[in-house]
């Protein structure tokens, strides 16, 4: 277990987004939270990723407590994350953009920047080559100078992952990856999301789109009005009475 | 080639203004071109928050004001040297800034802008009203010029135009590598999307107050080298009028671009004083090209040129590779 969850909670004033949900991610593995909208997936990847604290519960991660750290801190410890809409800057190449992700993995101050010391040279070579690495890695490597305004919604999604690995991560988190894009781009992104989880990194993904996560997922959770209803394998997940009910709305329920 | 050329340029624009007192030996001209100097600093620390960080503060012209009053207090009342005055009312600056960055970082866009609006007219009513300390409305008399260091004195107007000179281009090419460097690819990442910057592992809080401490470091001493070179200050440049002019300079030259505040802060400053005879008149022209601009280049001036290169750029690698389809 990577990371784990206990009693996981979040309350927005009387509105419980996120109740009690215990979850554990599994190393290499592609780990997949589904649900309904409005079901608390996000706030759940933003609980796991210090973007909200939460109301109770705790976050471990390789058996440490991470519940209190700010999501910088999170970061340093080797979790990246996307989200559903990137804001890049649009004016500037795709290359230049993805520099700064490996930031964190290093150490130059004002004065080095000010004095060009050999810090400096060193540590923006290292993060110009780890730019063009993980460029290389999502495929980008050919639009790597253009302009971010002029590459198309799927790469743009491909610079978001970039960025993500730039950072060196253990794991990331996708929050829906393929929002917005065409079926067949569709597929060669979820390839890329393969191709992650053979490197080594271990991927957990918020998405709708069900065919993909079926044949992409090995564990999924899902959730439904901050609750966690059912956990497992995709086979296991397509047969769960519940979550049936869940998505196509059975007796009081409806999605 | 291109870098050659680029380099050239610059060399080119340093001497001209290295030369421009044989060659204009107009004192007028050269009065306004130092305070252009000057302004051009101050416009650079704004344009370091607001232009690259994503932080438009309102209170730069009170931080310029602060630098200014420093170093004015410190040689009028304390009796402290030009120099060690100099050296210390940025440093004031600074010290004053990072208390205020620590409150006003706590919040954002509008507000922030808000709030430091508010900042700045406070320092201007401390400045108005604390009487026993700033002389209040009287203005403080008798600034001393810099002393002379060995055989070079600062009193003549062309010695003070080259003083401005050097630490203008100093200025430059410290901002030129703070852009150039981690350091300012970090304050971009967080001007694009403080969550994305957060989830980058980039510390927001800590990098704008730094971004935050050195816009009002580039105020006070443009403050400072404004207090030595008039001599004379009154509270009226602690007035949101400055911060707005600074303000006019950075939008008109280009937010967020490296040349925009030379550019914007020489060519509103020359453009206004041939513009003098229509008085406030001007404004009737200033408005609507300001507001033109906005609408059609939200980037000034440079930002226009910029784009207009990239398009160019990008269209002619379009060529270039469509050429290398026919020949394949």
């Amino acid at each position: 277990m990577i990371l784990e969850t206990k009693h996981l909670t979040k309350k927005f004033g009387g509105n419980i987004a996120v109740k009690h949900v215990d979850f554990s991610i599994e190393q290499g593995k592609v780990n997949a939270i589904i649900g309904p909208n409005g079901a608390g997936k996000s706030t759940f990847f933003n609980l796991i990723t210090g973007v909200h604290p939460p109301t109770e519960g705790q976050i471990f991660y390789k058996g440490e407590d991470i519940t209190k750290l700010p999501a910088n801190k999170i970061a340093l410890l080797g979790m990246a994350r996307t989200f559903q809409t990137t804001n890049l800057f649009e004016m500037s190449t795709v290359f230049d953009n993805v520099i700064v992700g490996h930031r964190l993995r290093t150490k130059s101050n004002l004065f080095d920047a000010i004095f060009r010391t050999k810090r400096l040279k060193e540590e923006e070579e290292r993060c110009k080559e780890k730019a063009l690495e993980v460029l290389e890695f999502t495929g980008l490597a050919n639009v790597s100078d253009q302009l971010v305004a002029n590459i198309s919604q799927e790469e743009k999604k491909r610079v978001a992952f970039a960025l993500a690995l730039a950072t060196d991560p253990e794991i990331v988190f996708l929050d829906e990856p393929t929002a917005g894009v065409n079926p067949d781009e569709t597929e060669e992104l979820s390839l890329l999301i393969k191709k992650m989880a053979e490197q080594g990194i271990t991927v957990c993904l918020i998405e709708h789109k069900m065919q993909m996560i079926m044949s992409l997922a090995d564990h999924i959770m899902v959730l439904n009005y901050g609750e966690k209803i059912a956990e497992g394998t995709p086979d296991e997940i397509k047969n769960n009475e519940e979550v049936i009910k869940a998505y196509l709305g059975g007796g009081s329920v409806s999605a | 080639m291109k870098l050659l050329n680029k380099r050239n340029i610059i060399i080119l624009l340093i001497l001209l203004a290295a030369a421009f007192p044989f060659v204009i030996q107009n004192q007028y001209y050269l009065h306004i071109l130092t305070l252009a100097f000057i302004w051009t600093i101050a416009v650079y620390g704004l344009n370091l928050l607001a232009g690259y960080t994503g932080y438009l503060s309102l209170a730069h012209g009170g931080f310029f004001a602060i630098g200014a009053y420093a170093l004015g207090l410190l040689t009028v009342k304390a009796g402290f040297s030009f120099w060690m005055a100099f050296l210390l009312a940025p440093l004031i600056t600074m010290i004053i800034g990072l208390v205020v960055g620590l409150f006003a970082l706590r919040t954002k866009e509008h507000f922030f802008a808000i709030y430091t609006l508010c900042v700045g007219y406070i320092i201007y009513l401390v400045i108005d009203k604390w009487e026993s300390l700033t002389e209040g409305v009287r203005g403080l008399i008798g600034i001393p010029a810099p002393e002379a260091i060995g055989p070079i004195s600062f009193t003549s107007p062309i010695s003070q135009y080259y003083f401005a000179l050097v630490v203008f281009l100093l200025v430059v090419l410290v901002i030129y590598r703070i852009i150039h460097s981690l350091t300012g690819r970090t304050f971009i990442a967080i001007r694009n999307s403080e969550e994305l910057a957060l989830s980058l592992g980039i510390s927001t809080k800590k990098n704008k107050l730094l971004s935050f401490v050195l816009s009002t470091f580039f105020a006070g001493l443009a403050g400072a080298m404004y207090a030595g070179f008039i001599r004379f200050i009154g509270p009226e440049i602690a007035y949101t009028t400055i911060t707005f002019d600074l303000l006019t300079y950075m939008i008109v030259g280009g937010i967020g671009t490296f040349a925009g505040p030379i550019v914007g802060t020489f060519l509103i400053v020359l453009l206004s004083q041939n513009l003098q005879f229509l008085q406030d008149y001007r404004m009737l022209i200033f408005g609507p090209l300001l507001t033109l601009l906005i609408i059609f280049s939200p980037r000034g001036i440079v930002g226009f040129i910029l784009m207009q290169y990239a398009n160019w750029k990008t269209k002619k690698k379009v060529i270039t590779s469509k050429g290398h389809v026919k020949e394949g």
